[in-house]
């Protein structure tokens, strides 16, 4: 089979979906990103937003989990050659936080692979771009990036 | 992020940055921290379960040569430094997103971590009184000074004027 079909090139793939309890946006938020209206619903029920919301990094965060449960190489493989290995992340770009995530939001993920190409610098790996949205259950997006990974086919 | 007018609900007197204070090519060292290896199997655990993130034999026998944080776990801690350092004490009004952010080197437990912040370019909202658009590029480098992780984005501050 082509790399192609085992990546699934351009179809866009659900991937899971993820709530934020205020519990847990409380708990992420005091680990990592204490601003106010992340960690206290009195100062974020004052705001023009009237409610808690999610730390951008917890949003983005959740989309990970989702992408393991359902990740890009789960499909059969019948070569030619080795089965595909995901490796490391070199990183993403043009994230963009659209809407707040509020307390009791369920967030559901997509992602679609977009391209791969040969890494130059690493025979052997190709870098598979992706493209991943987040929806609220309004249908909003509230989240949208490009990522990367590299992955071993030799 | 932050997506509600903060000087509706502080007062801003004792703020020490205000987007006049944010001048392009000026420096702002963050904190430092350590990176355990419980908090990065914590954080692993619930977003990030591959396993050079969870074991330090698998960690060795990975590519990243050891028990690694997760991109997103070093996002966060760069997060959390930024805030403690700079961005708490500030008129931010939060930012829409992340231009682009690179794992450079692999983030090891045992690592120590230090922040800094390049400002690389400013502007005033031509939409919105008292708001200013700041570009930001930061950096995370590890204990022997290598660049680990960088990060552009462009944030919104309040002015000085808007503040009080």
């Amino acid at each position: 089979m082509s790399l192609d079909a085992f990546f699934r090139i351009g179809e866009t793939v659900e991937i899971g979906s993820h709530t934020f309890t205020p519990e847990a946006i409380k708990a992420f938020a005091r680990k990592y990103d204490p601003q106010p209206f992340h960690v206290d619903e009195a100062a974020a029920k004052k705001s023009v937003l009237a409610g808690l919301c999610a730390s951008g990094w917890h949003t983005a965060s959740a989309w990970m989990k989702c992408n393991l449960e359902t990740p890009p190489d789960a499909g059969p493989w019948d070569g030619p050659g080795p089965r595909p290995e995901f490796g490391p992340s070199p990183g993403f770009k043009n994230l963009k936080w659209l809407k707040p995530v509020y307390a009791g939001e369920t967030v559901r993920y997509t992602r679609r692979s977009v391209e791969h190409r040969a890494m130059a610098s690493r025979p052997g790996w190709r870098v598979l771009s992706l493209f991943s949205e987040g929806f609220d259950s309004t249908g909003d997006k509230v989240i949208e990036f490009e990522s990367a990974v590299l992955v071993k086919v030799e | 992020m932050i997506w509600f007018k903060l000087e509706q609900d502080w007062p801003m007197a004792a703020t020490k940055w205000t987007y006049d204070d944010l001048d392009e090519g000026a420096v702002l060292e963050l904190g430092s921290k350590l990176v355990t290896a419980e908090e990065i199997v914590e954080f692993a655990s619930e977003f990030d379960f591959q396993p050079m993130h969870l074991d330090e034999e698998a960690g060795k026998a990975s590519i990243l040569g050891g028990l690694s944080a997760s991109g997103w776990h070093t996002c966060c801690m760069f997060m959390r430094l930024l805030c403690d350092g700079f961005l708490l004490d500030s008129t931010s009004q939060g930012s829409p997103g992340i231009e682009y952010a690179k794992w450079k080197k692999p983030v090891l437990a045992g690592d120590q971590l230090r922040g800094k912040c390049t400002v690389v370019g400013k502007r005033i909202s031509k939409s919105r009184h008292g708001l200013g658009l700041v570009t930001i590029r930061s950096e995370l480098f590890n204990q022997r000074d290598e660049q680990v992780f960088e990060l552009q984005n462009t944030g919104m501050f309040l002015t000085r004027e808007a503040a009080q």
